[in-house]
């Protein structure tokens, strides 16, 4: 072969890598479209054809005439009531949990099960913890159908996902901080408190937010637990009952016949939005957090 | 404080001109890592002289970063180790039941190979030792942060910005920050793991020369970077070759006249 008939095959060769490189992107990049479409054809639809139905009154009124006028402002206060009351439980439990496995717990057999537990947890369809938060809180603690027995439920529904998230953000800090810590006379406790919970905290509020997230749009849990089909006044106490927006949407769109398509469309905009809204808050403080505390 | 010995049962070793007081001794000690065919230190028996510097040197994989963080029981943190023999501080010895670990690490600091402050400014930094230990008063922080900074040489450069961000200074700064931050605690003991291994010669002239100034006050041991560095501050040496103490003595003998072959070979740079 001569020189120049090598270079040409050279060539070649290299042209064809080029090739399957720009397939390979190609197939990537539908990958992601087929992942991102879908998502964007729903948030689309939903906000055109919700937007329209959304005004103050639809926001701040009371349901009228069998939830076909007025507003849904129950569903959107329970709503925040139980995703606040989910908070309040989940955090410190997830993220005092996430601290122990993090930071104190040793390896053994005991450690090992409740990671187990955790990951199994995660897994439960959420109609599993409904029945579960049924026969636990509204039966057997005697909460009844309540704010109470729904948060609880949310909570122990959520936890799987504040606990792992934020012990992964725990233990991305670097081991030196732990040890500089310690060399200047620091407890283990000292080092957690003044040194790694600072720097894992804007993981720890990311996987918050995202639990609470999923907490705030689940339908399943709460259906035996809190959600009224029909209440048009607002909670007084953590044992009432209470609309939510993710059953409310359910129940409009499913159980009452003649509902107008604006209502039901307004509702599940409403839940959206604020879905979307807790996610920008949690990148907004992921990167605030970030910029403050450079490493 | 007790009088070192001159001839405590060591194997393999060769002791002389033992006259300070020793403030600190290492006796017998074997230490393993989990799963380790070979002990990281194997019997190492060493004085530690009071107001000197002790420079543990030798190629990696010695054991001298192990013998340093043994020396303030930082390596507590690492599971699955076993040790044998004594380290005794002002002839206590710290891993007796009972010693206050925390207590014990003000009183022995550390400074390690690559400069890690905190996140937070210059003055969260020096002050965070003695705010842990429960120091509130203002003006005594204000103090300590002065004085440790003078100590470590840095005071004039941050003098003007200890609010700002402790990452906003160079490689050298953050590293003599880590030093005024272990000095903040007043140690008696101060244990150094390769100070100056990222630094430039100048920031490294600084940190040698805060580190003589310091051996006023302060018993020093140290893992120096090259051979010329301990050469150049050594009170006494310790040369570490595979879990071993090959060799110790007065710096000027060590490093001019060292009795064994492989000690010499080592800082001719034959091996290693």
């Amino acid at each position: 072969m001569s020189g120049q008939d090598a270079r040409h095959g050279q060539r070649r060769r290299r042209a064809g890598r080029l090739w399957v490189q720009r397939l390979g992107f190609l197939l990537l990049g539908l990958a992601a479209v087929v992942v991102v479409a879908p998502i964007l054809v729903v948030v689309v639809g939903i906000v055109a054809r919700g937007i329209g139905t959304v005004d103050w009154e639809f926001l701040s009124a009371m349901p009228r005439a069998g939830m076909k006028e007025g507003g849904i402002l129950p569903a959107i206060v329970g709503t925040l009531l139980l995703t606040l009351g989910t908070a309040l439980v989940a955090v410190p439990v997830g993220v005092g949990g996430a601290v122990y496995l993090a930071e104190y717990a040793r390896d053994t057999a005991f450690t090992r099960a409740i990671r187990l537990a955790i990951v199994n947890l995660a897994g439960i369809p959420s109609i599993v913890y409904g029945l579960f938060g049924l026969g636990m809180f509204v039966l057997f603690l005697r909460f009844g159908t309540s704010i109470l027995a729904g948060s609880l439920t949310l909570a122990i529904m959520t936890l799987p996902v504040v606990i792992s998230t934020s012990e992964e953000a725990l233990r991305a800090v670097p081991t030196e901080f732990r040890t500089v810590a310690a060399s200047l006379g620091g407890t283990r406790w000292q080092g957690v408190r003044t040194v790694v919970l600072p720097q894992a905290l804007p993981g720890i509020i990311t996987g918050v937010l995202l639990g609470l997230l999923r907490a705030a749009g689940e339908t399943a849990p709460i259906l035996f637990t809190v959600a009224a089909f029909y209440l048009p006044q607002l909670p007084r106490s953590p044992l009432d009952q209470t609309m939510a927006l993710p059953y409310h949407l359910y129940v409009i769109s499913t159980q009452v016949p003649g509902m107008p398509a604006g209502v039901q469309n307004g509702t599940a905009f409403v839940l959206l939005a604020l879905v979307l809204l807790l996610n920008f808050a949690a990148a907004w403080i992921r990167r605030h957090f970030r910029r403050r505390r450079p490493w | 404080m007790s009088e070192a010995r001159v001839s405590t049962t060591q194997v393999g070793t060769t002791q002389v001109g033992q006259t300070q007081v020793s403030k600190a001794s290492v006796r017998e000690l074997t230490y393993s890592y989990a799963g380790a065919q070979e002990p990281a230190l194997a019997r190492v028996s060493l004085e530690l002289p009071e107001k000197a510097i002790t420079v543990l040197f030798g190629p990696a994989g010695g054991g001298k970063t192990t013998l340093l963080r043994l020396i303030n029981r930082l390596n507590d943190l690492v599971e699955g180790t076993s040790r044998s023999g004594q380290v005794l501080l002002d002839g206590q010895d710290i891993y007796a039941a009972g010693v206050d670990v925390a207590a014990l690490r003000r009183q022995v600091g550390m400074v390690f190979a690559l400069p890690l402050p905190l996140p937070g400014s210059i003055r969260y930094n020096v002050v965070y030792g003695p705010r842990l230990a429960g120091v509130r008063d203002r003006a005594r922080l204000e103090e300590l942060t002065e004085r440790s900074l003078r100590r470590a040489a840095l005071w004039e450069e941050v003098k003007d910005r200890l609010e700002a961000s402790a990452f906003s200074l160079s490689g050298g700064q953050q590293q003599r920050l880590c030093i005024a931050r272990s000095l903040s605690l007043e140690p008696e003991v101060l244990l150094l793991d390769e100070p100056t291994s990222g630094l430039d010669p100048i920031s490294t002239a600084k940190v040698e020369g805060s580190l003589l100034a310091l051996k006023e006050s302060c018993t020093i041991v140290i893992v120096p970077h090259s051979v010329q560095q301990a050469a150049r501050i050594a009170d006494r040496a310790a040369f570490l070759l595979g879990g071993e103490l090959l060799e110790v003595g007065d710096g000027q003998q060590v490093f001019t006249s060292p009795l064994q072959k492989r000690t010499e070979d080592y800082i001719t740079g034959r091996f290693g």
